[in-house]
């Protein structure tokens, strides 16, 4: 018996090439299409070979990522997967469902990054003046509001999940294709990032300190983190704890219309100039 | 407050970072997370498994801090208990070997 030809799609996200290949033409057709904007020419880092189900969704079991030899098994009601850090290659079992895609590379990436200094965050983010701002919060607590309300000259990073590298020059955050409630793609750039803001929505604008415990504790809730690995655990609360001595985290209380921006172009001229200097305690 | 010697040492299941002048500490097992007062933070800084816990208080939280060493004994106790509890601290009667993470 001769194998069907696989092919396939380079999908670059965070500057992070990872192939996708499939036998399935029309799977093939799926990838292209949803992450377009997203797919790459450049040589892939990572590849994933997608075998494609005929059924449904087995169970509703939650993910869980857990390390077995050197590889790494994700496991949900709708995937399975297997991914070897040291090749960069893996297998994906699967039916043709987009947000199943959507979630296996989410995971993955967030065990790419987790290595590499870098994270992926429940929030908006947005390149405003030629700086990222990173709005997160819990569902409901205005991400894509406040990306709705965002003048023409702002470009929109996601308005749900966002994607930060560790850089010689600090953190960048770059746009992705997962999206949520504004259901669009995010532009296919990056930007250093000039502050963070938890979202809070009130009757005016404000903005207001945070102690750094209190920064750290609202990070790692919101980090998008799966593995059951201790070692990547720390290694996420060492990164959690750098980026808060690096960039400047705010609660940010809003009223939701588009003053809210005035406020984000305040608060990051007072602070121009003093974004990411080296932290006192790494 | 107890008279029998206690030992502390941190465990090797935790991730501790000094920022902005506070010590933070996560149990990386199961991401419960603490934040450690001036006095904690010397305890726990001192946890080094042979040294007493009286010794840690008399020796550097009376040393450091104005407070009443009965009181301070006390406090500790309580703290290095409810760290415990969390899995954060490792407590003996008998002096305790550094765990291999």
């Amino acid at each position: 018996m001769i194998a069907a030809p696989q092919k396939i799609a380079c999908v670059e996200i965070g500057g992070i090439p990872i192939a996708l290949s499939t036998d399935d033409e029309r799977f093939l057709d799926l990838v292209s299409q949803r992450y377009d904007g997203f797919l790459s020419s450049s040589h892939p880092q990572f590849e994933l070979q997608f075998d494609l189900t005929s059924t449904g969704p087995v169970s509703d079991d939650d993910v869980r990522v857990r390390r077995e030899g050197d590889a790494w098994l994700i496991k949900r009601g709708d995937f399975q997967a297997r991914w070897d850090p040291r090749t960069g290659r893996g297998s994906v079992r699967q039916n043709a469902n987009p947000y199943s895609l959507d979630s296996v590379l989410r995971i993955l990436h967030s065990l790419i990054l987790a290595q590499r200094g870098g994270f992926l965050l429940h929030a908006a983010s947005a390149i405003c003046d030629g700086r990222a701002y990173l709005f997160s919060g819990v569902s409901g607590a205005g991400k894509t509001t406040i990306t709705r309300f965002a003048p023409p000259d702002v470009t929109l990073l996601t308005d749900e999940i966002s994607y930060l590298r560790l850089g010689a020059d600090g953190y960048s955050a770059f746009g992705t294709p997962f999206a949520g409630e504004l259901a669009k793609a995010g532009e296919n750039c990056s930007a250093p990032v000039s502050a963070l803001f938890f979202l809070e929505q009130g009757p005016e604008n404000r903005i207001d300190e945070l102690p750094s415990s209190e920064a750290v504790r609202r990070l790692m809730r919101n980090i998008l983190f799966f593995a059951e690995d201790r070692a990547l655990v720390e290694k996420l609360f060492t990164t959690a704890c750098n980026f808060v001595s690096r960039v400047p985290i705010r609660r940010l209380t809003f009223y939701p219309d588009a003053r809210v921006w005035d406020e984000v172009r305040t608060f990051a001229r007072n602070f121009a100039g003093n974004l990411q200097e080296m932290p006192e305690h790494v | 407050m107890s008279e029998t010697c206690i030992y502390i040492a941190r465990s090797s299941a935790i991730a501790a970072r000094a920022l902005a002048g506070e010590m933070m500490v996560m149990n990386s097992a199961d991401s419960t997370f603490f934040t450690l007062n001036e006095v904690a933070t010397v305890i726990f800084q001192a946890a080094d498994g042979h040294t007493p816990l009286r010794e840690i208080v008399r020796d550097q939280v009376c040393e450091q801090f104005d407070i009443d060493p009965e009181q301070a004994q006390a406090d500790a106790e309580e703290f290095v208990a409810e760290l415990s509890g969390h899995g954060i601290l490792l407590v003996s009667s008998q002096p305790l070997a550094p765990e291999t993470p």
